[in-house]
């Protein structure tokens, strides 16, 4: 395997990284306040599909960005009403909401544009164009850090650069700023937040809404960066092996990098080699599209050792004495 | 007895620095709080006494926002003030120690100590302004803490100073600690005790709720008693006795002694020898532990908690395996085997009363009845047919079982969460009781249970004995050895001290073997 090839394999996982990376972060901010969310799923799914139909008919991606986050953080706060405000069940709030996502998106779909369920293909300013970085052209012809630079730095669009400085941000939010001390003390004990005077509530709130606008980028993302327009079930289970990364990374922020890099990796692997041939015997494309979801019942099974998610994870707060 | 060196002799005209007028509270038709009426003056340690339920945690917690009153007013400093919300308590001054920490496990000290009253968005300057202070209040109180030490790393005693430093982090004046010692061992309920003398010598205001008398005769300057949501009576301390006390808590005479017989041992009913037992860690809690105890003898086992007392019991009981010898009415128990758990072991006539009733002796979600069972549901009398249980005999038996250990109330179809420790433990103890057992293993029998129960339940230990039973008591509470027991046993770190007779040995002596400074002189 060539430099190059290697090259590409990288700048593809990149690109498939991103939406886990962004979901990733969202399920962080919601679990490490004590909101599981399995939802993370739809929520990505009716954002990519209101970001595609927005930026399809206004013909910016940036209005189209705005919709899904807005779409995204409609559902955020409809699974804070059922599991915060009315204290249910957060993984059937979750499921709800996925199956919400799923059927709605593709009804709408084809009552707007009668393309059996999809939006038509975006073009031009209604999709997120490569953004290429200062000098990239000129530095290319350096060897080994030329194409490094120009191939997998540069040429992403603007939600990757978004998405990656993310990370920082998330971690200096958690463990640097008052609302991060709370929004994990949250998650652990929300008694010792209540008896300091501090609202469960708000802050619980506070969480999904993060969660629900990261979740909106996410899928405004897939439809109108990575892929050109919405399709059926477009996010192809993204939001579940977001949160076995959230998982694999133990709720912490440079973990959640390095796990859904590793995921990311793992789609562009299966993407590139498609049939693999061994001296005969051929690899179907269904087992190496199988493969990233495999890995992760593996790596979850296998190699996560001990994570201990928030206490107080998937509980509604009840005032007691 | 220590009250008179404590006194400020703060003038009569002061204004209280807590007075509560009329305050009552119901929750649906029980009635938490009835008119209650109380002052509080400034500088002083302030009991509250009264059985399980009888209102005390509901009064404060109203006092500290966290429920409002029906009725009544609040005057702080004798300014009448609201308290909606925890954060207008602490903005009033008050500070509060609940019973069951509200720490953060997985923070620091310092993160804990901070939590909610950063000073700005940023942490870092509210961490080095909290790290200093808390130097400072180290060295006024001899609060000393780790600031940077993650709470579930450090014990009980510790993190109940995090609460304290906490509410004088936020500048309370006034303390309210909520049955502070239940989870201290005595040597930390001591400290805790020079720690509360050092605040009121500092001019702070404190309340202490509890249900053990010698707490409050111990520190306190002023007691108040509560009785099913009624204040019966306020008096200085120094002018009381603990069965006054007792007496105005119960509404009846109370026995703070316990009474019996000498006992009269028969044949040897256990026997331990050379006892071992190693945990997971690979540490040997039980160093080689052997003793004896006879038909009709209570054996007590005094120790500082962690000393291998437990393991004992988990050993004997079939919790844990182990490796020696221990006989049952001359027969060899199997200690690593097929039947080395609990269910063989109640096949041999040994019944256990564990010493945390909520995680080992009751499934708390579950009905009475159903928990009334548990351990010996295996029962052919419980058994209808092949497949279904009796459960209309189960309950009937539940139900006459609970009128007879005064359970309360008597209604075999709640749920064990919803009965009061005391009541929660009358459950265990009949269950394991009513079993008729040859040996019954206990731990802690009262930990937590009201003044009324804790008679009951030593009432039917003492009677199980007098039927020719064999009793191995394990207790933290000194007193409550020292009364039930015909044999004391003292272990330390694993290894029995010395062995005493009640008559003849106290508190000091015993204390010291506690603490392993005395010989092994049998």
């Amino acid at each position: 395997m060539d430099y190059l090839t290697i090259l590409q394999i990288l700048d593809s996982t990149i690109r498939l990284a991103t939406p886990l990376l962004l979901a990733c972060l969202a399920g962080l901010f919601s679990e490490r306040a004590g909101i599981f969310d399995i939802g993370l799923e739809g929520k990505m799914l009716m954002a990519a599909f209101l970001s595609a139909a927005v930026a399809y008919v206004s013909g910016s991606a940036w209005l189209g960005l705005l919709a899904g986050i807005a779409a995204s953080m409609a559902l955020s706060i409809l699974h804070g009403l059922a599991s915060i405000t009315f204290r249910g069940n957060q993984l059937i709030s979750g499921v709800a909401i996925n199956f919400l996502a799923a059927g709605l998106t593709v009804l709408i779909a084809q009552d707007w544009f009668r393309q059996g369920g999809r939006t038509p293909s975006l073009a031009g300013n209604a999709r997120f164009e490569p953004i290429t970085l200062p000098f990239a052209e000129t530095l290319q012809s350096v060897p080994v850090l030329g194409p490094l630079y120009h191939d997998l730095i540069s040429g992403h669009t603007a939600l990757v650069y978004l998405a990656f400085a993310c990370v920082p941000a998330t971690w200096w939010v958690l463990y640097r700023t008052r609302f991060g001390l709370r929004l994990r003390a949250v998650g652990e004990n929300p008694a010792a937040v209540d008896t300091a005077g501090v609202s469960v509530v708000g802050l619980r709130y506070a969480a999904v809404v993060i969660c629900g606008i990261l979740c909106g980028i996410a899928g405004a993302y897939l439809a109108t960066a990575l892929q050109a327009g919405f399709v059926k079930d477009m996010t192809a289970g993204r939001g579940y092996i977001a949160l076995a990364a959230l998982i694999f990374a133990k709720w912490r922020p440079w973990y959640a990098l390095s796990a859904t890099l590793l995921f990311g990796l793992l789609q562009a692997v299966a993407l590139r080699y498609q049939n693999i041939d061994l001296g005969g015997v051929i690899i179907p494309v269904q087992v190496m599209d199988a493969l990233p979801y495999i890995l992760t019942v593996v790596i979850l099974a296998g190699f996560v050792g001990k994570a201990i998610p928030p206490r107080a994870g998937g509980e509604p707060y009840v005032k007691e004495r | 007895m220590s009250t008179a060196t404590h006194h400020k002799g703060q003038p009569d005209t002061a204004a209280p620095a807590i007075e509560l007028r009329g305050i009552s509270k119901a929750f649906g038709p029980v009635q938490a709080n009835k008119d209650i009426s109380i002052r509080v003056m400034p500088g002083t340690i302030h009991g509250i006494i009264g059985e399980n339920g009888a209102g005390k945690s509901t009064l404060m917690s109203i006092l500290y926002g966290f429920y409002k009153a029906d009725a009544g007013e609040i005057f702080i400093l004798g300014q009448k003030t609201a308290i909606p919300d925890s954060q207008a308590a602490i903005a009033a001054g008050i500070g509060m120690v609940f019973q069951h920490f509200k720490l953060v496990e997985n923070f620091t000290v310092l993160e804990n100590v901070i939590l909610g009253a950063e000073d700005g968005r940023l942490l870092r300057p509210s961490l080095a302004k909290a790290r200093k202070s808390l130097r400072n209040l180290a060295t006024e109180y001899g609060l000393d803490v780790d600031p940077d030490a993650v709470i579930q790393d450090i014990g009980v005693g510790m993190q109940q100073r995090v609460e304290i430093l906490k509410a004088l982090y936020r500048q309370a004046d006034i303390l309210i600690l909520d049955e502070p010692t239940g989870v201290l061992t005595p040597a930390e309920a001591d400290q805790l005790f020079r720690i509360l003398d050092r605040l009121r010598a500092e001019g702070k205001t404190i309340i202490l709720i509890t249900h053990k008398l010698r707490e409050i005769m111990e520190i306190t300057d002023t007691v108040s008693v509560m009785r099913r949501g009624e204040m019966t009576a306020t008096v200085k301390t120094a002018d009381t006795s603990p069965e006054a006390l007792a007496e105005l808590m119960v509404g009846r005479k109370v026995l703070l002694q316990v009474e019996k017989q000498p006992a009269r041992p028969g044949a040897t009913m256990l026997e331990v020898e050379n006892l071992h037992v190693t945990d997971e860690k690979g540490v040997e809690r039980l160093k080689g532990i052997s003793l004896e105890i006879k038909a009709g003898e209570i054996l007590g086992i005094a120790g500082v908690a962690g000393n291998g007392q437990s393991e004992l019991l988990e050993v004997l009981g079939g919790m844990i395996p182990g490796t020696g010898t221990i006989r049952v009415n001359g027969q060899d128990l199997d200690l690593t085997g097929k039947h080395s758990d609990g269910r063989s072991r109640r096949a041999r006539g040994i019944a256990h009363v564990p010493e945390d009733r909520q995680r080992e002796g009751l499934i708390m979600p579950y009905t009475a009845w159903e928990n009334s069972v548990f351990g010996y549901h295996n029962d052919p009398a419980y058994q209808k047919n092949m497949l279904l249980m009796n459960n209309a005999g189960i309950l009937k038996d539940a139900d006459d079982m609970m009128n007879r250990f005064d359970v309360r109330p008597p209604n075999p179809r709640l749920s064990a969460k919803n009965f009061s420790g005391g009541n929660q433990q009358k459950i265990v103890v009949a269950r394991e009781i009513e079993r008729n057992p040859d040996l019954l293993l206990v731990g802690q029998p009262t930990r937590g249970v009201d003044i009324g129960a804790i008679e009951f339940i030593h009432k039917q230990i003492i009677a199980l004995r007098d039927q020719g039973k064999a009793i191995l008591l394990v207790s933290v509470e000194l007193d409550e050895i020292l009364s039930l027991s015909d044999r004391i046993a003292v272990m330390f770190d694993g290894q029995i001290m010395g062995e005493r007779l009640p008559g003849q040995t106290n508190p000091q002596e015993l204390g010291l073997l506690m603490a392993g400074v005395a010989g092994k002189a049998a």
